[in-house]
């Protein structure tokens, strides 16, 4: 067996699956099929200051090989995940990322220091959420805007802070680099990227919402690129999502440059995907006789 | 909430209708756990998103669960393509079901088209005390006619055309058997427009109703909150998720 684990910021996960926020909720309806514990780390459900009821259905329409999704951070608030979810997800041995979401600067910075008394093990500040009117995406497509939030976040907390950044933008270095300098610790990517579907016998959107985040295994080539242009940018680690649905995808995130992966859609299709995922891995390591899965990360050469 | 996910062996494929399949699965860890009202959710090869697809059948003693389903699009064209003797791959048993209460004297249930299928099981636990009235667009998409008569339940067969059974929609029988014998319960599952008449007509007549409603979806377990529909819980206007949460709900609950 190899040597699976990586480490993020100065957090050791036990390997590098993580399931993406927004998929796997607080992990409670997965644990029927498998123990947590056997998960890198879990990215939970993004978390916004106070209760957020989400956007009107539908919220999912199908593409192929893909989805749209316009949930709307539908969550219960930041004082419910610390007293209710936070300290069942501490006892699973894994390493709980706490995904958070502000309307504003200001509510993004109330989040983290909430968050700050608590025993989570890293921040993901999501600048990136396209289903929603305020924050989200705003701060995620300029990089001053980008610059202000996590440098205010970064004041805020003493926690590893990953910054999740959008697809939907002319240059994701650009706002990586913003990012980097004003102190992230690392950035995850990429959140979904905007689509849309019609129903051409009611010529209404799928999505009552009309546009949503689009992902799954199409958009993998989109992710494996923004991966590997952002780790060259960077200096702090990159972790990679975007339509990963198996060992080999994962591989190749890594290999782009991502020092770890999350995996979101492709639980839906399989909800042991993360787990398997993992082995998979695995498998393919011993297979090429490969020790730490550490050791491919960012080894693509470029033609 | 427990459910299992597996690859299931196919016992039986029938068609019963135009593009409407009947399958039999062995999955006795899944039979023995599940009731009337919940669903399971199938992989299609080759499409992201399972299918939520209603139990229609609860064999305890052979350990074989039936499911009943419409082609609509490729997803379900997809699934109708597997045979006796492959396997179903599944997330079951999902949801929240029906309230089942032994001592009711007098219950109907109220089937539309594709709606049909989950009140078979529910037909079976109420036999001679159930009123079972199911409607159609015409008789070409009439669906289990016998297996309800077998329940010993009461049966009306509605038709939009007239083509079988009473010509009308299904609330119009529904209204007159509740204004002459009431019920201790309704169960309802078809389109839209139908549930929120049923639930008037329950509500008129002060007579508790269950209704299995329909969206969108995609974990199928109450991860993703995709799959939303908007009730009315102790005052509050709340976004439940039809998969967790339902898809059976209390239709006064209900916001339409």
């Amino acid at each position: 067996m190899a040597d699976l684990s990586v480490n993020i910021c100065g957090v050791d996960f036990k390997n590098p699956v993580i399931p993406a926020s927004g998929t796997f909720g607080y992990g409670r309806e997965y644990e029927h099929l498998f123990s947590l514990e056997k998960l890198g780390g879990i990215s939970v459900k993004g978390t916004t200051l106070k209760k957020r009821t989400g956007n009107l259905p539908p919220r999912i329409a199908e593409t192929p090989a893909g989805m749209l999704n316009s949930v709307g951070l539908q969550n219960p608030g930041i004082d419910h995940f610390i007293e209710e979810e936070l300290p069942y997800l501490l006892t699973k041995n894994t390493v709980i990322i706490a995904n958070i979401a502000g309307a504003d600067v200001e509510e993004c910075v109330q989040i983290a220091e909430k968050l700050e008394g608590t025993q989570v093990h890293m921040i993901e500040l999501n600048i990136s959420c396209p289903n929603v009117k305020q924050g989200g995406a705003a701060f995620g497509t300029s990089c001053s805007m980008a610059s202000q939030v996590t440098k205010s976040v970064r004041n805020a907390t003493t926690k590893p802070l990953i910054v999740k950044l959008s697809p939907n933008v002319t240059d994701i270095t650009e706002i990586a680099r913003a990012v980097e300098s004003e102190g992230a610790d690392a950035v995850s990517l990429i959140n979904t990227l905007m689509g849309m579907r019609i129903d051409i016998n009611t010529r209404r959107p799928v999505l009552h919402n009309n546009v949503g985040g689009f992902s799954g295994p199409a958009v993998f080539p989109v992710a494996v690129r923004m991966v590997w242009q952002t780790a060259n940018a960077v200096k702090i680690p990159v972790i990679g999502m975007g339509g990963i649905s198996s060992g080999e995808d994962a591989i190749e995130m890594m290999m782009a440059g991502a020092s770890a992966v999350q995996v979101g859609a492709v639980t839906f299709s399989d909800p042991f995907a993360p787990v398997r995922i993992i082995s998979e891995i695995d498998e393919f390591l011993n297979r090429k006789n490969i020790d730490s899965v550490r050791d491919i990360v960012g080894t693509v050469k470029p033609w | 909430m427990n459910f299992v996910q597996g690859k299931f062996f196919i016992t039986e494929k029938t068609a019963v209708a135009k593009q409407i399949y009947s399958f039999r699965i062995e999955c006795p860890e899944v039979v023995k756990i599940a009731c009337a009202g919940q669903f399971v959710h199938i992989k299609a090869d080759g499409f992201l998103l399972r299918r939520p697809i209603s139990i229609c059948g609860l064999d305890r003693e052979k350990g074989l669960l039936r499911i009943v389903f419409e082609v609509r699009g490729k997803g379900t064209d997809k699934l109708s393509q597997l045979n006796k003797g492959d396997f179903m791959d599944i997330i079951a048993p999902l949801g929240h079901g029906f309230t089942v209460n032994r001592d009711y004297k007098k219950v109907v249930l109220i089937g539309g088209g594709i709606g049909t299928p989950p009140m078979l099981p529910l037909a079976e636990i109420y036999g001679d005390r159930a009123t079972v009235i199911t409607g159609f667009r015409n008789s070409g998409a009439v669906i289990l006619q016998e297996d309800f008569g077998k329940t010993g339940a009461e049966t009306v067969l509605c038709t939009d055309d007239g083509s079988a059974g009473v010509h009308g929609f299904v609330t119009e029988p529904l209204a007159e058997i509740l204004k002459k014998n009431g019920a201790d319960m309704v169960y309802a599952c078809g389109p839209a427009p139908m549930l929120k008449k049923v639930s008037e007509i329950c509500r008129e007549k002060n007579i508790p109703c269950e209704i299995s409603l329909e969206e969108r979806m995609a974990c199928g377990v109450g991860a993703c909150l995709g799959c939303a529909c908007r009730i009315k819980k102790n005052g509050e206007e709340v976004f439940a998720h039809v998969c967790k949460d339902g898809p059976v709900f209390n239709a006064e609950e209900v916001l339409w």
